[in-house]
């Protein structure tokens, strides 16, 4: 049967299923239907979590090499699948809070995962292009959803044209490849590559467009101009969403290009990623410094820890690559609960975005101020929070592989950003309570924000499972 | 005999008392208050039983690791959770229990705010302190190592004084930058030795270019924790600012975090370094000796004046830890404990007064003695203590790290000798303006004698301030095995040092040097270009060559 030979793709097709119905049915539903749209994303992405665990992990390659289904495939997709749902359920309240509740919201968020999800199983650079634009593409509309508002119209105008500009460089660089290899197969670009080495100039160009174009997707410095002004100008569960699932896919894609038809290149593009690794987490500490909105700060602070995942790719191994998906993880758990609380912050009806409006909560709402200060303690890599163990897998693959002064500059840049951090503390903590803030209730965003939290504090608990299950993943990339 | 886990028992007894806490809920604060301080005060004096049942079991003959435990933590990577405790770190276990039930009588009345919290920041506090002192595991002490930073610097910046948030902030961020660089340290010594259990890696020295390179980098750490002159500007900021228990539990315990790391792993991990590098270190001590000395002279805020002496102290501690002799390394850790009890009383009669007058101005006191003779005497044997008179703990240090600094040079000992005549003059000129002279304020005039909470307090402190100081035996017995354990540990690390070295120059002999170069190339990475220059061990280090693992 053609239809079993499909069983690795059933995830990415049920998705692509629901995405069309739930548009279906909210096009043909009268009033509000939103957050029964919304719930059933959820359940669009509970299935197809389903359909992703019932196939063995073994490496498959489908539609001639297209599609590829492994290990490494399955561990970053059940992380898209776990993050885009986190992302729905800090919307749904937020949504009507808003009032940009809308079903194509958590249409379009399924579409987006679906190609990530794409992107990630990439076998060929038609299959790679092919996912990172639909994500793209669901990104800049989710970006702009708040039509009345000139922020949200003008962070979606940015990305979008600064990501077709990407787009551009990316399809200039495949164009390149595919020209000096001659195939966009990436088992046949590696045997190609690996049988002229290096010396092959319009290949290593090709391979620096592509890997530029990448490098704006997760906004690693000099490609990250975009991220605090898209981050502060988006709806906040879109920004949530952006910090979270999108780069998560877009690293993995990355490990995937660098660690296959690029294997033989290392020592070209080791350069490129220790440079813009190192770049990153200095320019994200510093600049963050400066910063008096809190979705900007994070937006630096993503940047950071791009750089720091990046450590992990440097290394060029099984251990480093496990260590940035160990990274990549925990990192989207910080993301999501900090934004979840951000989303907390509401005063007389709007929004409350500055790092001041924060001022006095621990008086005036203490768990919610606690768990922020849990988030910003483990983002800052000081233990027994998770994020600093994230940050010692990183460090311990880059010292293993002698990368001694990224690995210093790596911690000096963690200091650096951890004033910002601080920062959020001291407010919440130690100034006191000037304008009280709303209280709203919202069990979906709740749980989200407490499971997180529950992660956080009690990763040191027991570390093991989840990072060997990284490295085994890591280790299953072929 | 070792049956209970008395190390694990009395890490996270403390957090159960913290559980405690959480878990009940009135809408009076009032209640909740009390609540709160009843349970921190109950869990820190039953930490405090089980230090004194930890003592009693103490074995003073056994040199080696005692009360070991051991669990499955991280067991792909060899990290486990290991616990044990020598005497050298006994006392320090014993000083932190024995010293938080203290804080929290002390801050009874004088934290009028957010009690609930600050009960919990000190019982998280004591239970990091006591783990950092007990892990036995490199990556487990450096959890409990950093973590100190999140209460601390909740304490300071919560219930501080006027600049609180710059001298929390500048705690945090100094410290911080310090261990950060410990961790890259720790990680790499990882990688070459293949192990992270302290008592393996003191037997395997790395070799000599690895070890400079760490030590610095261990060194960074350790010297601001300590705090060591020059780094040693975040201490009075601090001091001043923290609330009174804050205050003790930094002097008397989280300062002898670095003290103990400069034994744990510079010393036995990083022998050779260690001797490099100890004539510096000998002279940033007897610069912190003689010139904080000088800057607690004309203070006119008591508590910065503590705290400049404080690092005058810790001076002669490092002094006496990188001679390497059994008596510089007993006197300072005897100089650590004794420091513990003094200055940790020290700022606890200046809470007394601060209470009193919401000042911590020297000119703002003056004739006190009249109207509280009880104060006096006890403030008396304190200052006396810190001056390092002969009957008070504080001379056993000092006079030990002499005669430990003494046998290694000389000159040093000359300084060192000085700073002693100029730690007299700061406290007794303090103790002069404070306490004797005119009553020219009348408001101190009728500030009331200690009442018998406060009494209460100091009677512990000043009767193991004068104890000690007839008979430091009991201290002295129960770290003599470890410390000359340590020592051997330190010398044989050297002489495999030489060996290696011996061993390589035969082998450079016997080969051409060229033969060595190309091996060395071969152990770098082949990403050569980016690598090389930011090697800290460079091409030339021959790692191969032997093989830790053995």
């Amino acid at each position: 049967m053609i239809l079993d030979s499909l069983a690795p793709l059933y995830a990415e097709l049920s998705l692509a299923v629901f995405a069309m119905l739930l548009l279906v049915y909210g096009v043909l539903q009268k009033g509000q239907v939103a957050r029964k749209v919304s719930y059933g994303a959820l359940v669009a992405l509970i299935t197809a979590g389903m359909f992703l665990y019932a196939e063995p992990k073994e490496h498959v390659s489908l539609l001639n090499g297209m599609f590829i289904h492994d290990g490494f495939a399955v561990f970053v997709k059940s992380l898209i699948l776990l993050g885009t749902g986190a992302a729905v359920m800090l919307s749904i309240k937020y949504m009507y809070e808003e009032g940009f509740a809308r079903f194509e919201y958590a249409v379009l968020m399924l579409l987006a995962a679906l190609g990530m999800m794409l992107m990630v199983s990439a076998g060929n650079l038609l299959g790679l292009y092919m996912g990172l634009e639909l994500q793209s593409l669901s990104l800049y509309v989710l970006a702009s959803i708040r039509r009345d508002s000139i922020k949200s119209a003008e962070a979606g105008m940015k990305y979008f044209v600064l990501g077709a500009l990407s787009s551009g460089m990316l399809l200039f660089g495949i164009s390149l490849i595919y020209g000096f290899t001659g195939s966009i197969d990436f088992a046949q670009i590696a045997s190609v590559v690996s049988e002229n080495g290096a010396s092959n100039l319009g290949l290593t160009f090709g391979m620096v467009f592509v890997l530029a174009a990448l490098a704006f997707k997760i906004s690693a410095v000099p490609f990250h101009m975009w991220t605090p002004d898209v981050y502060e100008g988006a709806p906040t569960s879109v920004t949530a969403f952006f910090a979270m699932v999108p780069k998560l896919a877009a690293v993995a894609l990355i490990i995937r290009l660098l660690m296959g038809p690029f294997e033989t290149l290392t020592d070209q593009w080791q350069q490129i990623i220790w440079f813009i690794a190192a770049a990153s987490i200095l320019w994200g500490g510093f600049a963050g410094i400066a910063q008096t909105n809190m979705k900007r700060m994070l937006a630096y602070s993503s940047i950071a820890n791009i750089g720091f995942a990046l450590i992990g790719l440097v290394c060029a191994n099984d251990e480093g690559v496990g260590a940035a998906l160990v990274y990549m993880a925990l990192y989207m758990v910080m993301t999501a609960g900090a934004f979840g609380v951000v989303m907390y912050l509401r005063r007389d009806g709007l929004s409350a975005e500055r790092i001041e409006d924060l001022a006095g909560l621990s008086q005036s709402h203490r768990y919610l101020a606690y768990i922020m200060a849990f988030f910003m303690f483990s983002m800052s890599g000081i233990p027994p929070m998770a994020g600093f163990f994230g940050k010692l897998v990183i460090l311990k693959a880059a010292v293993a592989s002698g990368f001694y002064m990224l690995a210093v500059i790596g911690v000096i840049g963690s200091v650096v950003a951890c004033f910002y951090y601080l920062r959020v503390i001291k407010v919440m903590f130690f100034d006191g309570l000037e304008l009280s803030l709303d209280k709203v209730p919202s069990t979906s965003r709740q749980i989200v924000v407490t499971i997180c939290a529950l992660i956080v504090l009690f990763f040191v608990v027991k570390p093991e499972p989840f990072i060997n299950m990284a490295m085994q993943a890591a280790q299953m990339i072929s | 005999m070792f049956d209970l886990p008395v190390l694990s028992l009395m890490t996270f007894l403390p957090l159960v008392g913290v559980l405690f806490i959480v878990s009940v809920r009135s809408t009076d604060e009032e209640v909740m208050a009390r609540n709160a301080k009843n349970t921190a005060l109950f869990t820190s004096l039953f930490t405090t039983a089980l230090g004194v049942y930890l003592a009693m079991q103490f074995d003073p003959a056994d040199a080696g690791f005692q009360f070991v435990e051991r669990m499955e933590w991280f067991p792909s990577l060899g990290i486990s959770y290991y616990m044990g405790v020598d005497g050298i770190s006994l006392f320090f276990v014993l000083l932190s229990a024995f010293l938080v039930p203290i804080c929290i009588l002390a801050s009874w009345h004088s934290i009028k705010t957010r009690v609930k919290e600050f009960m919990i920041a000190f019982l998280i506090l004591e239970s990091l302190m006591i783990g950092t002192f007990c892990a036995l595991d490199m990556f487990l002490f450096y959890v409990f190592f950093e973590a100190v930073l999140i209460p601390m610097f909740i304490i300071i910046g919560v219930w501080g004084g006027a600049r609180r948030v710059y001298s929390a902030y500048k705690f945090f961020l100094y410290t911080l930058l310090g261990s950060v660089l410990m961790l890259v340290a720790m990680l790499v010594l990882y990688a070459q030795v293949g192990t992270s259990e302290i008592p393996v890696l003191m037997e395997n020295p790395v070799v000599r270019d690895l070890q400079i390179w760490l030590w610095l980098a261990v060194f960074a750490s350790f010297a601001v924790k300590m705090p060591m002159w020059p780094v040693h500007t975040w201490l009075p900021d601090a001091h001043v600012e923290a609330p009174t228990a804050g205050s003790v539990i930094l002097a008397g315990v989280l300062l002898k975090m670095g003290g103990y790391g400069f034994l744990r792993f510079s010393l036995p991990m990083f022998p050779e370094a260690s001797e490099v590098f100890a004539p510096m270190v000998f002279w940033l001590s007897v610069v912190a000796i003689i010139y904080t000395s000088l800057v607690a002279l004309v203070q006119e805020d008591i508590k910065k004046l503590i705290a400049y002496s404080s690092v005058a102290h810790m001076g002669y501690v490092t002094l006496g830890i990188f001679t390497a002799t059994t008596q510089g390394i007993e006197g300072g850790i005897f100089q650590m404990i004794s420091h513990g009890l003094i200055s940790g009383a020290l700022f606890l009669s200046v809470g007394v007064i601060y209470d009193r007058l919401h000042t911590r101005e020297i000119g703002r006191y003056g004739g006190i003695v009249k109207n509280m003779p009880k104060y006096a005497t006890v403030f008396m044997i304190l200052m006396l203590g810190s001056v390092g008179l002969p009957g008070t703990s504080g001379f056993v240090g000092e006079f030990l790290t002499l005669v430990g600094i003494y046998q290694v040079d000389t000159l040093v000992t000359l300084f060192a000798a000085t700073g002693l005549i100029v730690g007299a003059p700061y406290m007794l000129y303090l103790y002069r303006r404070v306490v004797f002279g005119k009553q020219v304020n009348d408001d101190a005039a009728k500030m009331s004698d200690l009442n018998l909470r406060e009494l209460s307090l100091f009677i512990p402190l000043v009767a193991m301030v004068i104890y000690f100081g007839f008979f430091p035996g009991y201290i002295l017995d129960r770290i003599n095995p470890s410390v000359d354990r340590l020592i051997s540990t330190y010398e044989s690390g050297l002489q495999k040092g030489e060996m290696r070295r011996a061993a390589l120059l035969e082998a450079a002999q016997v080969k051409p040097a060229a033969g060595l170069d190309t091996q060395a190339v071969g152990t770098v990475p082949a990403f050569a270009p980016v690598h090389t220059d930011d090697a800290m061990d460079g091409g030339d280090l021959p790692m191969p060559i032997i093989n830790y693992n053995e």
